[in-house]
């Protein structure tokens, strides 16, 4: 049992990297379906990263932890960053619809990060795997609260301390302040001088790079350095996106919710005795939990749980 | 008085496409300490004027002198920079935020430059007294700069300490009665104008435009804002009050400035002046605009309102307890200020609003016409021909008991069926649809010329089709008589348009209107309600209008236009209401009613409803007479 809470808080990093990057992204009014592109295309900057470390070295012994946590990681933030480049280019200076931009770049994606992989030599990248994967090297002897605090890999506490910094500076500081105001109305945020473009285009290449965060966490740390199918990873991303839905638009909240889809998701692989129809039942619970909530806030109708006025519209100053 | 200029503007001038001049020569001084109203009709430019000086717009000529230094405002930010603030009939807030977080929006941080402070780190290294130490101190202090730069630009805690400070003391300063950690959007209209104002403040400006600040305020509110706009006066701010309301520029202002047509007619002293000759101001002199105006023939009451209350969005009363009538062969003009229920008056009418109270009756002219199964199934017809409703043309009543459903239906359609009298009808339950279908056209807003009544991407075809594509019987669409009817109007009224397949998003704004008012006259309607037919046209086109307008008055077509130029209000109505805060002012003769008179009314100070309660609208002599008194009454 300890053990299935362990492998779902593990499993959460990857929703919660999406769904932060995400809610940065939304917040300043930027609908990014594209987050599954951008996990995909993540995962593959790692392997991109950790492919051109691992043939500098002249053996597989020679790996070394920091450089090889380091290297696909910088190599993952810049893949997943211009893709964030790319979506704003086309959404804030060329106007185009974000949910078409968002879709094209998450089949992009996709069908990208599967041709890299197909001519891809994958040398070595179960050690950087293992690098990954565990982050204080004994834990066993702290016993349930080891495993729960202390087994997991880097990548799972970066998660929770973005998602806790994101929250603080969108609700604490000026930044944040102003980029809410960007995404709730770009109009007003304009007239008080406020610089539109550059908060949305940073916002989204921010959001990207973190999201991109996720699909190299769960290449690397969850499957151990065996590419797990571009579907795979495009289904944490839509997943991420629900997520967003279910937090409410709140980083912090993000965070819970984020190990609540983890738990469901790893439902099915925990009831070993379940038939197949009963696990497909079990795997569709995240998204019937999501309609539930998008129900409950818009009957409610509390203004703090609407999701950012001018979500998914593009700002033209012309336009009175 | 030798007073210290604020603000001086000299021959500013503004065109807008299309050829409007929305400025033209605008001349404007404003003193230090002093509340300037600035008075005008609707369209008359002030809103625009002031625009160009908190840097929404640009000026296309003139020049902004700002403490007698010209300058260029470029955007609000350089009007903020000039310590101009500006709050806008329109309120730019954010909803979801506190009312602090939405008055330090956009606030820019004080600048913290590394190098300055490296620079005081070695200068502190090399005044040091223990060498060893120094350099150690100066070696921690380099190594936190970036942290401290960091933490500068994030500015954590920031808000809080601002907000306790700055803020409450210019709460405190002009008594403001406001709680800054309440959201925008559990505010009611005058505390969110009082963030707007708030906000203006803490930005530091020195001269204040408040754009029509009383409209949305009760009484009450509005005497607490005088109270806090006499508080800024003292403080030395210089202020700017659009309004309509004359007694509220004779109470509150200093100074009148009056623009009529986007030029400067001339500034007064209020101590000096009337709120009658500030009415002969606003509206200029009657000018002749020659447009043809026939008696109506034969006026029949065709539209009959009692007692109709309309609300608006935020629940207050639009129109209030409205009584009028508008006769088939006639043009009743509605002229009022913009926003006072115009707009709710002909949503209302056409079923689009929500009618609280009252009844409006519809009389439909079917004396002697025949019954159609247009509006009527063969379940209806046979009720109302029991109940005596029919005549045949040979003038015998009409007996379907025992006639077969078939016969029936050759009857109808051979039209042996006719009316006897005129259907009357109440229209205040009736779906937007059937109130359309029994003839009653709302022809357009003009905010939304395209949403409300055309599909921007569609073609003039595709759109004249849209009124009609009920109407066939086949899946497919058939083009032909929308295809015929579109070249019709673009000939007849004269549309510039590459062809007939242009999506209408394409046309300039004055050809989209002719499309659309063809299109609404074309369904011979029985009555016509336009708003702002011409605004944003050229003259030839507006005539153009005029004469669709008054052909359709000789057609016997009640016609209600709402418009905003009095001169040709006077010149096409044969008689007009006026509206002012969603009531009655008065129903006065067009031929006869002075334009002085529709100006204060229109402002509120002359108040002839209680003659025209009954409808019976009064003579011209009465008028005039009455209209003498009241303003001898208003005087004293």
């Amino acid at each position: 049992m300890i053990s299935f809470i362990a492998q779902s808080i593990r499993m959460s990093a990857a929703f919660l990297f999406g769904s932060t990057g995400e809610i940065i992204t939304e917040k300043a009014g930027h609908l990014n379906l594209g987050i599954p592109g951008v996990m995909c295309m993540g995962a593959i900057g790692g392997a991109i990263g950790a492919r051109l470390y691992v043939s500098s070295l002249a053996d597989i012994s020679q790996i070394s932890a920091f450089p090889a946590f380091v290297i696909p990681l910088l190599f993952c933030l810049v893949l997943a960053s211009l893709m964030g480049v790319l979506y704003s280019f086309l959404t804030v200076s060329l106007r185009a619809n974000q949910n078409i931009t968002g879709l094209a770049i998450s089949t992009f994606g996709a069908g990208f990060a599967t041709f890299v992989n197909n001519i891809i030599p994958k040398e070595g990248f179960k050690e950087i795997g293992y690098i990954y994967f565990k982050l204080f090297p004994s834990t066993e002897k702290l016993g349930a609260f080891g495993e729960l605090f202390f087994s997991y890999g880097a990548m799972v506490y970066l998660a929770i301390i973005i998602a806790i910094g994101a929250s603080l500076i969108l609700k604490k500081t000026r930044v944040g302040l102003h980029l809410r105001a960007v995404g709730e109305s770009p109009a007003t945020a304009d007239a008080t001088g406020i610089n539109i473009t550059e908060y949305r285009y940073t916002a989204t290449i921010v959001g990207s790079a973190i999201a991109g965060m996720g699909g190299l966490f769960y290449f690397f740390d969850m499957n151990g350095g065996s590419w797990p199918y571009s579907d795979a990873i495009s289904a944490l991303g839509w997943l991420s996106i629900a997520i967003v839905i279910f937090s409410i638009w709140k980083p912090d909240l993000s965070i819970f919710s984020s190990i609540i889809f983890g738990l469901l998701y790893r439902l099915q692989y925990f009831m070993a005795s379940a038939t197949l129809s009963q696990k497909t039942l079990i795997g569709m619970l995240p998204y019937v939990i999501t309609i539930l909530v998008l129900i409950v806030t818009s009957i409610v109708g509390s203004k703090k749980a609407q999701p950012p006025a001018s979500l998914g519209l593009n700002y033209f100053r012309e336009e009175r | 008085m030798n007073k210290e200029i604020a603000l001086e503007l000299k021959n500013i001038c503004k065109y807008f496409p299309g050829g409007v001049i929305a400025n033209k020569n605008a001349n404007l001084t404003l003193y230090k300490g002093e509340i300037l109203s600035l008075l005008g009709e609707n369209g008359s430019g002030k809103t625009t004027l002031m625009n160009m000086i908190s840097g929404i717009y640009f000026p296309d000529e003139g020049q902004i002198f700002v403490g007698g230094k010209e300058v260029s405002i470029r955007g609000p930010k350089d009007a903020f920079d000039l310590k101009i603030g500006m709050v806008h009939q329109h309120f730019k807030l954010i909803d979801v935020f506190t009312a602090a977080d939405n008055i330090i929006l956009g606030e820019e941080m004080p600048k913290y430059s590394l190098k300055e402070a490296f620079k005081q780190i070695k200068d502190d290294c090399a005044s040091a007294e223990n060498k060893a130490k120094g350099v150690l101190l100066a070696a921690l202090k380099t190594a936190a700069l970036p942290f401290i730069k960091i933490g500068k630009f994030i500015a954590f805690n920031h808000l809080a300490r601002q907000r306790a400070k700055k803020l409450q003391e210019i709460v405190g300063k002009y008594g403001f009665n406001i709680d800054l950690s309440k959201y925008i959007y559990e505010m009611s209209v005058s505390e969110k104008q009082t963030v707007e104002i708030i906000k203006v403040l803490y930005r530091g400006a020195d001269i204040l435009i408040l754009d029509e600040p009383t409209a949305v305020l009760t009484p009450q509110e509005i005497k607490k804002l005088f109270a806090v706009l006499r508080e800024m006066k003292k403080d030395g701010k210089s202020i700017v009050i659009i309004t309509h309301k004359l007694n509220e520029v004779m109470e509150i202002s200093d100074r009148v400035a009056v623009l009529r047509k986007g030029e400067h007619v001339g500034t007064v002293n209020t101590t000096e002046t009337s709120e009658k000759a500030l009415a002969e101001m606003m509206v200029g002199k009657k000018l002749d605009l020659n447009i043809e105006r026939k008696d109506p023939a034969d006026p029949k009451p065709r539209l009959i309102l009692k007692d109709i209350t309309v609300l608006n969005k935020e629940g207050g009363r639009a129109i209030d307890g409205v009584s009028f009538s508008v006769n088939g062969g006639e043009i009743l003009g509605i002229a009022g200020i913009s926003g006072n229920g115009q707009k709710e008056l002909l949503e209302g009418i056409a079923g689009l609003q929500k009618v609280e109270s009252g009844e409006i009756i519809f009389h439909n002219p079917k004396e002697n016409k025949p019954v159609t199964f247009f509006h009527k199934d063969l379940k209806q017809i046979k009720k109302m021909a029991a109940e005596g409703f029919f005549h045949y043309p040979d003038g015998n009543k009409v007996d379907l008991t025992g006639k077969s459903n078939k016969e029936i239906t050759r009857l109808v359609n051979e039209e042996q069926i006719l009316f006897y009298e005129d259907e009357i009808i109440d229209l205040r339950h009736r779906t937007p649809r059937e109130i359309q279908e029994l003839g009653i056209k709302l022809s357009f807003v003009p905010e939304d010329r395209l949403n409300m009544g055309l599909v921007g991407n569609m073609s003039i075809i595709d759109n004249m089709a849209l009124r009609s594509y009920r109407k066939g019987r086949s899946i497919f669409v058939n083009k032909k008589k929308p295809k015929a009817l579109a070249d019709t109007i673009i000939r007849d009224l004269e549309v510039v348009t590459p062809s007939d397949m242009t999506p209408v998003r394409r046309l300039s704004g004055g050809n989209v209107q002719k499309v659309l008012v063809g299109r609404e006259i074309s369904s011979s309607p029985k009555v016509l309600m336009a708003a702002y037919p011409v605004r944003g046209l050229d003259i030839n086109s507006s005539y153009l209008i005029y004469d669709l307008l008054n052909k359709q008055k000789e057609k016997n077509v009640a016609v209600v236009f709402v418009g905003e130029d009095l001169d040709v209000m006077m010149a096409l109505c044969d008689r007009i209401l006026v509206l002012c805060h969603g009531r009655v002012m008065g129903i006065v003769p067009g031929r006869t009613v002075t334009k002085e008179d529709l100006g204060l009314m229109m402002t509120g100070s002359l108040d002839l409803s209680k003659k025209a309660a009954e409808d019976a609208v009064p003579s011209a002599e009465e008028t005039a007479e009455a209209t003498v008194k009241e303003a001898e009454n208003d005087q004293e």
